[in-house]
């Protein structure tokens, strides 16, 4: 987990596009609409899915989101995804194409599907969270009806997460300059996650008496309320009834079709 | 082990987002009846220090690799059941959306594997080992149980929402026991270290241990009942129960390849009644040219070499027609290059001058 690059795409969800200006609601809907469509195809579907690529594609661009960024994210999920499909070919060997001569077995075909869906939901995660912060995605997740409790758990998580993490990498950079090596045994591990939780629970009653201070209520209270545009409408019936239409009928085919009829 | 959207059936995803958000909702309601405000900060900002303590790496004896904690199980000791599961649930979203660990549509999948599992059935075994009175050996015991056992449990549930969701060849018998295997050494390593950790915490602080046992003074009274505790793991087994029933009548191709798969056996009737075969029906109905085919509808009868066909089935494999793949092939490049097109047009549209035009990060 790097935590350079995980700063780096959260300050990004921070710039101001027309990506960015969408209702985080429309945001979050429409990435879950794209990808229960992506994920719902048949395991030995290819080119069906290529089209899918163009909405990740124009959001990240619209949204100055740094085509590098994304494959670096997308090689991290990639271990993952390669361990388990890697098995598709071993398993399944019926021959599913023949290409000039070469035939391709099923099982190669699924994995490559599999590829393609990991690169599809991936690289649409991405462009969410790098167009809409974790607050604004908190706040989204409250407006549509999810408990209170975890839309504050979020928004206190997120203020600490990058100062907590700053701190673990200091203790880290500490012991390895006195130890000499960065390698860290089981029994350094035991000592400095024990002393980083001992730290972590005496902030969170600093924090208490301080958010008592100021009037804590069990509520926190958000900078700026959601509002529903009609643009928003507009940015999820248009993602929605693409993915619908892609779904049901075979786009890419008719237009090779078209073209080789020409 | 995270679980990848890739690898889900929108069947078997959406079926655990529902579950894990039934127990979200019920944790969140139980959150709000302790009414303690002093767990919200926490809450916060242990869920911060999950991913400040998996940044603390350490050499795995034995082995060259290094490995971190994951986490859940000491959650669970720290704070309770539920609100180790409500803050499990936010750990998941955030790495999901920053770190990519995970994926979206996967997220109810991990919150089950990753926050039910430690957070709930990891906790209750821990409290019945620990009881009243802990001691170093109880407490050691009961961590170690409850990571074995919660961890052992995500390892089978992962290897389960694999199988049922039909994308990976692996059949279940095979794959539960590989993740049971590998899973034995990474549950006794973060064992060790969780329960290391639990201790050195209770000899300096015990108060820090002691509270989510409800036995100091952080809570007060003790006389916490189990009966909901009980009733919601009943709920949560019979949940699961009907979610895998459900998906079993919904989507049974996964089911009957699976069970194919694992017994050798064939004959099972060719499932038309899926989800994929109902919308690639609607396909081969809205297409222009009627032969077009999809793949799918000839595997369901694909199957062992050594099967013998019946002259009245359908043609064995291969049988694509090459005017489809080819034009499939061509139209999806056309497609790509359009996508590229735009893709270029646009960049150069947008210009460069309203980039951080809004500020930094909050600090």
């Amino acid at each position: 987990m790097s935590f350079v690059d995980a700063s780096r795409l959260d300050r990004h969800a921070y710039l101001d596009s027309v990506i960015h200006r969408f209702d985080p609601r429309a945001k979050v809907l429409a990435t879950l609409v794209f990808i229960v469509t992506v994920v719902s195809y048949d395991k030995y579907t290819l080119d069906p899915l290529l089209p899918f690529l163009a909405f990740p594609v124009v959001l990240a661009v619209l949204g100055f989101v740094p085509l590098g960024l994304i494959a670096r994210r997308f090689a991290l999920a990639f271990p993952f995804i390669v361990l388990i499909g890697v098995f598709n070919p071993l398993l399944d060997r019926s021959v599913m194409y023949e290409i000039g001569g070469v035939s391709v077995s099923g099982g190669w075909v699924s994995f490559t599907s599999i590829f393609l869906r990991g690169l599809l939901c991936v690289t649409a995660g991405i462009v969410l969270i790098a167009t809409t912060s974790v607050p604004r995605i908190a706040e989204a997740l409250g407006a549509l009806r999810f408990p209170r409790a975890l839309v504050v758990q979020l928004l206190l998580l997120y203020r600490y997460l990058f100062v907590l993490m700053a701190e673990a990498g200091r203790m880290r950079r500490a012991r390895a300059l006195r130890a000499g090596t960065s390698k860290a045994s089981m029994r350094d591990a035991v000592s400095m996650l024990t002393t980083l939780l001992l730290r972590t629970v005496d902030r969170s009653e600093a924090i208490w008496r301080a958010m008592l201070v100021r009037g804590f209520e069990g509520e926190l209270r958000s900078p700026g309320r959601l509002r529903w545009r009609f643009s928003d409408t507009v940015f999820l019936a248009l993602i929605s009834a693409v993915c619908v239409t892609l779904r049901m009928h075979p786009i890419t085919d008719w237009i090779g079709k078209w073209v080789l009829n020409r | 082990m995270h679980m990848a959207d890739a690898l889900l059936s929108p069947t078997v995803g959406v079926g655990f987002l529902a579950a894990s958000g039934g127990v979200l909702a019920y944790s969140a309601k139980r959150i709000k009846d302790e009414a303690d405000d002093s767990k919200i900060p926490l809450m916060g900002v242990l869920g911060a220090f999950v991913f400040a303590a998996q940044m603390i790496n350490f050499t795995i004896p034995g082995t060259g690799s290094s490995g971190h904690i994951g986490g859940g199980m000491l959650l669970a000791m720290l704070l309770g059941p539920y609100a180790a599961f409500v803050t499990m649930a936010s750990v998941l979203i955030v790495q999901a959306l920053i770190f990519a660990d995970g994926g979206i549509l996967a997220l109810g999948t991990n919150t089950w594997n990753l926050g039910f599992y430690p957070c709930i059935v990891g906790w209750w075994l821990y409290r019945i080992v620990v009881g009243r009175n802990p001691t170093y050996a109880r407490l050691s015991v009961a961590a170690m149980l409850g990571i074995l056992i919660a961890l052992e449990m995500g390892a089978l549930s992962v290897a389960i929402q694999t199988v049922f969701s039909g994308k990976s060849e692996l059949p279940l018998g095979k794959f539960s026991i590989l993740m049971l295997g590998i899973h034995l050494p990474i549950a006794l390593v973060e064992g060790f270290v969780t329960l290391g950790v639990v201790n050195f915490a209770y000899r300096i602080r015990p108060q820090v241990v002691e509270a989510s046992l409800g036995i100091g003074q952080a809570f007060g009274q003790s006389k916490r009942s189990y009966r909901p505790l009980v009733g919601a793991a009943l709920a949560a087994t019979l949940l699961v129960g009907g979610v895998v029933a459900w998906f079993a009548s919904a989507r049974p191709d996964g089911l009957e390849w699976s069970i194919r798969k694992i017994i050798g056996s064939e004959g099972i009737p060719e499932a038309s009644d899926t989800l994929s075969g109902r919308l690639s029906r609607i396909q081969e109905q809205k297409a222009l040219l009627p032969d077009y085919e999809l793949p799918a509808t000839r595997l369901g009868t694909k199957g062992s070499a050594v099967r013998e066909r019946d002259p009245t089935e359908a043609p064995p494999w291969p049988h694509v027609s090459p005017g489809k793949s080819l034009s499939g092939i061509l139209g999806s490049l056309i497609v790509l290059a359009c996508v590229g097109f735009t893709a270029l047009v646009l960049v150069r549209l947008r210009g460069k001058g309203t980039q951080a035009s809004r500020g930094g990060r909050p600090e």
